[in-house]
């Protein structure tokens, strides 16, 4: 297949793996030494701790509302960037991108430049007693500018390679849009469709410096998990952050778990 | 023609204006407000400066080790079989899958003066950790996945027919990697150093546990964001978001000037 000599194929697959173990495999493996260093009995009450379960609570909260709503944008925009052909395509494409190429603090800055209590709507929205800024709302808001791009990412190319012939064929039969939707566009994208929600929700749950501007830090209301971690961290317990932390380090091992299994069943497709 | 168009382009739109485009546009207006004198009169104090020389300084600092580290990894994924092989594989994409709050408390501890790599550097005499050079560590751990995803699918196309025939005329194998290999992956290389890069200079999570914070010394500029915001100077967060915002158009524009010469590279190969 090659003809590197041996000598140096050892080498470089040496040099691979010391690079790799060092910059990505000792930090994982620190995450989960340092969650069980006090033994399984401190790892399970810090995960139990009210502060704790209210962070995984919200975190579940803001994924679950965030992942929702870019699943349902982000098809829609697939169908219209993958169907037809339109002015202004590629310029499309790239302001979906955009939030991929913003800082994430930027992306919380911009939510309380809107609704913080010096913001654009500031003002207004104080007279009617609803918070955004420092609240569930921009949490979600902000989370949402971050995760915008992943499910329409994943699908467009997938539905550009598939063409538009199944669904004319649908439409000539006498299938309306939806059922056209539903029956015939919906089961060729299903795998890619679950990928992406898969991508998105892990970026949902561990976003941290866009949510990290809007939320204010308040303990047991506006702390999400990524956010617990740091409080918990710089108050020196390092045992619960590592421990709370585990539990997102274990939901990047099943989004990749995921994500190889499902290009596993694409080859074998 | 498939129904629906107007239906999925409209409100495609009308999610991405309310989602990223107004928000944005917000920050943009509300630099506006400062004109061009409060805008250059904020970037250019000492310290606002000193933090983006940091943040862009290190960023393509981080990105060039990335050139070289992901280059490395991309080469023996594609070229060589080995034993771990597909383990190996994976291990790549986790720094884009672990939050990156977790990613910057696993990489303190490790290299903190206390941690198991920190002690190994003191006894030279380094200290990574809460100095720019632990700011490095963490740019490069979330910047190596760039490099080798974009070079990684290039490399499995190039006809190795082209590196037999160079061999069989008598080149050596360094000479066939500078001449044949070496530009058919360079528009590859370059996109994954700039991914890096933008990801780089906007990073904040996996940043900030290690860097030590210290202004004009080991604050970048995410931070100082934060920290202008935390002082309810708006005007001021506003400008340095603003700077940073415009140097990742730019990036964005460079990215993909280099895809579009990838692809006419790959066209005409």
């Amino acid at each position: 297949m090659n003809r590197d000599p041996l000598p140096i194929r050892i080498l470089l697959i040496a040099l691979a793996f010391l690079v790799m173990a060092l910059l990505i495999g000792l930090p994982l493996v620190t995450v989960f030494a340092q969650a069980l260093s006090k033994g399984w009995g401190e790892y399970v009450l810090a995960l139990l701790d009210k502060t704790t379960l209210s962070a995984i609570r919200l975190t579940l909260i803001t994924a679950l509302i965030s992942v929702a709503v870019n699943l349902v944008f982000g098809v829609m925009a697939a169908w219209a960037i993958a169907k037809y052909e339109f002015k202004g395509k590629s310029f499309l494409l790239t302001l979906i991108d955009l939030p991929f190429s913003v800082s994430p603090v930027i992306a919380g800055l911009v939510f309380v430049l809107m609704f913080g209590l010096q913001g654009w709507f500031g003002p207004a929205l104080q007279g009617t007693g609803i918070k955004i800024i420092f609240a569930l709302p921009g949490i979600v808001l902000a989370t949402m500018f971050v995760t915008f791009p992943f499910v329409a990412r994943e699908l467009i190319p997938l539905m550009q390679e598939q063409g538009t012939e199944d669904e004319e064929a649908a439409v000539s039969l006498g299938a309306s849009g939806f059922q056209t939707f539903f029956r015939v566009t919906l089961p060729n994208i299903k795998w890619g469709l679950v990928y992406g929600v898969l991508l998105c929700n892990a970026r949902a749950m561990g976003e941290f410096g866009a949510v990290s501007v809007v939320s204010g830090h308040i303990r047991g209301k506006t702390n999400t998990m990524p956010l617990h971690v740091e409080i918990l961290y710089n108050e020196y317990n390092f045992t619960a952050a590592f421990a709370v932390a585990s539990l997102l380090a274990l939901l990047a091992f099943v989004t990749l778990a995921a994500q190889s299994l499902l290009e596993w069943k694409k080859g074998h497709a | 023609m498939i129904p629906g168009f107007g239906l999925t382009l409209g409100l495609t739109l009308m999610w991405l204006s309310l989602i990223v485009l107004i928000p944005l546009s917000g920050l943009v207006l509300k630099a506006a407000t400062l004109g061009f004198s409060g805008f250059f009169d904020t970037i250019l104090t000492a310290r606002v400066l000193a933090s983006l020389k940091l943040s862009f300084g290190l960023s393509l600092i981080a990105a060039a080790i990335n050139l070289v580290l992901g280059l490395l990894i991309a080469w023996v994924l594609v070229r060589y079989e080995f034993p771990l092989r597909r383990i190996l594989g994976a291990m790549v994409d986790i720094p884009f899958a672990l939050p990156t709050a977790v990613a910057g408390i696993a990489l303190t501890s490790l290299y903190a003066p206390n941690g198991p790599l920190g002690w190994l550097f003191g006894l030279i005499g380094l200290k990574i950790a809460f100095t720019p050079l632990g700011i490095l560590v963490a740019l490069i751990f979330i910047g190596l996945p760039f490099v080798v995803r974009t070079v990684e699918p290039v490399l499995a196309d190039i006809d190795q027919a082209t590196e037999e025939a160079a061999a069989c005329l008598g080149a050596t194998r360094f000479a066939t990697f500078r001449r044949i290999i070496l530009p058919a992956i360079l528009p590859a290389l370059l996109t994954g150093f700039a991914l890096a890069f933008a990801r780089a200079v906007g990073e904040y999570g996996s940043v900030i546990f290690i860097a030590g914070n210290l202004p004009m010394v080991s604050e970048i500029a995410p931070l100082l964001i934060v920290i202008k915001l935390e002082e309810f100077e708006y005007e001021q967060a506003t400008a340095i978001a603003v700077a940073m915002l415009l140097a990742s158009l730019v990036l964005l524009f460079l990215i993909n000037v280099l895809q579009a010469w990838g692809r006419k590279r790959q066209g005409t190969a």
